[in-house]
């Protein structure tokens, strides 16, 4: 008898507490979402600014960049999150998606790049590829012989790509479809690669040429034709889905010496005692070389600002300036410990100031 | 008379055969429950070799000129003025003092990353209780650097060529020479359990993740409970006997006990986040969600429990003159207890373990700090071990282990409170 009346209890608090939040409309810490490959850098920026400001710290979910973006972009009410990060610019779709909710003023604020690295064990040999070798290794189609004809990817090792490659066995674990670095890694290495052949690059600016005629649904269909030609990676197993954790990729890599890994760089840069990074059109992966611009496969990451929540939730400028302060995103900063690429000095003097006076962003502009 | 013995022969031949068989049951049995146990043996012993480094920290002792000029403050600056200098500077100079001659900026920066950045603010914090220490010189225990720990616990091979090594050579004489003064000191890692969530390995703790789990179950608990052992009271004894509609319900509970959990994370963010509004992230939330996906486990255990209770107790009871309410809260209930709390500690088990419905609803977060009730942005500890698998640091491949250890000793805590309860409510007749 007893049981039942405490339980009848416990129900009746636990009734009176669902019906409080309804109240809780203000909120004492910043709500941040987005990009899985920015997550690292925002945390410990958030950490930072929680123990030098003596207030809360900043939640941060890891939601994917399009994700982020989603409940970013639903409305401007407080229960919105105030910033997101992304692995890329924000789309135009999504910026209208923005304005159409209500959410009119927002601040882009660039913090650097990351490289995306492909790297294999610290025992096996050096792979020095170049972005047409990837595609040609890990396209579902590749063009054949004939101008114009696409055929299944027929090829098994390395040599067969390239015969100055090893004769191992074409291997590749890297992330899944819902991965921003998948997204990333198809577009620049992938399409990067693509682009080379001449009759697909006709298909991209016969793509344009048909926008500019005002032939919408041929365009359409033309970048259609593109993107799957570039983006589409091969399903035979030669590419292998290995998940959205890059620990285990480096696991697995040490222990499999003819397989390649794609992650981003920190991964790389945490674990050079067992895996090295390949060179991509010449160019060693290097902090240096992501940094200026001539290692090929590296993005630029963002976040983005909701200047309505400024003043709403406490804390949001304060945020913003020790994202944007030397000591965090700079040459000798404590993110480029954990592997972001830093931005030139100018640029980010440039954009510092305007994340200060919280200059919004206008794509129409650009 | 001869075909009688003729009978018993086939018999005994059968007989042997009947022994066989049995013996081969039992040996498949044991087999099985031989192959379950190595199973689990090898996952604990692989789960705790990786795990106990973490209970461990290395803490670096540094001499800290305590100078005030140099970062702005005196004795009677006012508290705000104390907590706002940079204390990083005089962890710096400190640094600088103990290991002269470092001119290269990439040198000046590794200096720096033999102590933790916690180092400032726990200076800063020791300094604000007492600004007399300002201007003497004081030693104090540093968490250090988790490069420094890893290399400490023997995760680097020092054996190894320069640049197959995070820890290249002017850095290991730095460490000898801490070394050889005493100055670095494995410990029991408080930290571990007393602090919140942090990028820095060595300041990351579990204490964030547990509470938000403890809150979490503590809203799954008194909701699903009573709601559920109510419900299974009521479809037991209660409910008109083949009626179409309790013979759909019946079913539909059913199918609910079998949908999967990241369905009840979609449900909890429409209905509860996008209608009630409750605040994302916070245990309230995600209790809810726990309680609807436990809530059909708890029914249908409940009911098996209640079934199972001999008719003869109600009949006799009834037979007494008590009314139905009397009979089944006097008399089944109690008698159902145990079976009912142990349906009840499996579905708190299975939520206890879930992480893809929170994902839906905001709990798969980086929260630095200890929640304090129910509508605080919260994670749980699931998420944590997944969050912490996830980070690139080497440091937390070890305390990913040592969080799976914690979430173990939680439920084993659980379903020891739980045998605790049946065995008091275990009742014989």
């Amino acid at each position: 008898m007893k049981t039942i009346k405490l339980s009848l209890m416990a129900m009746s608090i636990a009734t009176v507490l669902t019906t409080v939040p309804a109240s809780a409309a203000s909120r004492d810490h910043i709500n941040i979402v987005g990009s899985s490959t920015v997550y690292p850098f925002a945390t410990v920026v958030a950490e930072t600014y929680g123990n030098k400001s003596g207030k809360k710290t900043p939640k941060i979910e890891s939601t994917g960049s399009g994700g982020g973006m989603k409940l970013f972009c639903a409305g401007a009410g407080i229960d919105t999150p105030d910033i997101t990060n992304a692995s890329r610019r924000i789309k135009m779709s999504e910026f209208k998606k923005c304005q159409k909710n209500g959410v009119k003023d927002i601040v882009e604020v660039q913090i650097g790049f990351d490289g995306i690295a492909i790297a294999n064990a610290k025992s096996a040999p050096e792979f020095k590829l170049t972005r047409k070798d990837i595609f040609m290794a890990l396209a579902k189609e590749v063009p054949g012989k004939e101008a114009g004809k696409l055929i299944a990817n027929p090829y098994k090792t390395w040599k067969d790509v390239n015969p100055s490659l090893p004769a191992t066995k074409i291997e590749v674990l890297g992330p899944p479809p819902t991965s921003g670095t998948r997204d990333a890694f198809a577009e620049l290495a992938l399409e990067g690669g693509c682009k080379k052949f001449d009759w697909i690059k006709q298909i991209k600016s016969d793509s344009k040429a048909a926008k500019k005629a005002g032939d919408k649904a041929k365009a359409k269909e033309l970048k259609h034709k593109y993107k799957a030609i570039c983006h589409t990676i091969r399903e035979d197993g030669a590419y292998v889905e290995a998940g959205e954790n890059d620990n285990l990729i480096v696991e697995k890599l040490t222990k499999n010496p003819n397989a390649l890994g794609v992650f981003g760089f920190s991964f790389l840069d945490q674990n050079s005692d067992k895996v090295k990074g390949a060179s991509v059109d010449g160019v060693a992966v290097t902090f240096d070389t992501v940094a200026d611009g001539s290692y090929p496969v590296s993005r630029p990451l963002f976040f983005y600002v909701k200047k309505a929540h400024v003043g709403k939730v406490p804390g949001i400028k304060e945020f913003v300036a020790e994202f944007t302060n030397e000591e965090a995103w700079g040459d000798e900063g404590y993110l480029t410990d954990k592997g972001l690429i830093p931005l030139s000095e100018e640029k980010r003097k440039e954009i510092a100031k305007n994340a200060k006076d919280l200059v919004p962003l206008d794509l129409k502009a650009e | 008379m001869s075909k009688q013995y003729k009978n018993t022969d086939t018999i005994r031949a059968g007989l042997k055969k009947r022994y066989a068989r049995e013996k081969r049951f039992q040996f498949f049995g044991i087999a099985s429950i031989f192959i379950s146990f190595l199973f689990l043996l090898v996952l604990l012993v692989n789960i705790f070799s990786q795990g106990y480094p973490a209970f461990q920290q290395t803490y670096v002792k540094l001499d800290v000129k305590l100078d005030g000029s140099v970062i702005g403050v005196s004795k009677d600056s006012s508290p705000e003025e104390l907590f706002k200098a940079s204390y990083g500077k005089l962890i710096k100079n400190t640094l600088k003092e103990m290991f002269p001659g470092v001119k290269d900026r990439k040198k000046k920066r590794a200096l720096k990353q033999l102590v933790s950045k916690s180092a400032a603010y726990d200076l800063r914090d020791k300094i604000i209780e007492n600004p007399a220490l300002l201007g003497t010189t004081q030693s104090f225990w540093f968490l250090a650097k988790d490069d420094v720990d890893v290399f400490m616990k023997g995760d680097i091979d020092r054996t190894l060529p320069e640049a197959d090594r995070r820890i290249k050579d002017f850095q290991l004489k730095w460490i000898d020479k801490l070394l050889a003064e005493n100055r670095l000191e494995k410990r029991f890692n408080t930290t571990f359990f007393t602090a919140g969530d942090s990028r820095e390995p060595e300041q990351a703790g579990i204490k964030g993740a547990l509470i938000g789990s403890l809150l979490t179950m503590l809203v799954t608990m008194a909701l699903s409970f009573p709601i559920g052992v109510l419900a299974a009271i009521y479809l037991e004894e209660f409910a008109p006997q083949n009626n179409r509609w309790v013979d759909i319900i019946e079913i539909n509970i059913n199918n609910l006990a079998a949908v999967p959990s990241i369905v009840f994370g979609l449900l909890g963010l429409a209905v509860f986040i996008g209608f009630f509004g409750v605040p994302r992230s916070a245990p309230l939330v995600g209790g809810l969600v726990l309680t609807l996906m436990t809530l059909p486990t708890i029914i249908i255990a409940s009911r098996a429990a209640i079934k199972s209770v001999p008719p003869s107790i109600r009949e006799a009871a009834l037979g007494l003159g008590a009314s139905k309410v009397q009979t089944t809260f006097g008399h089944v209930v109690p008698l159902a207890m145990p079976g009912i709390l142990t349906g009840t500690i499996i579905g708190m088990a299975q939520a206890l373990g879930e992480t893809a419905p929170l994902l839906m609803i905001g709990m798969v977060a980086f929260v630095a700090d200890v929640p304090q009730g129910i509508l605080d942005p919260s994670t749980v500890m699931p998420v944590q071990i997944y969050l912490w698998s996830d980070s690139p640091e080497r440091a937390f491949t070890e305390r990913t282990s040592a969080a799976i250890m914690v979430l173990i000793a939680f439920l084993v805590v659980m379903n020891f409170i739980a045998v605790l309860l049946r065995k008091k409510f275990e009742r014989k007749w």
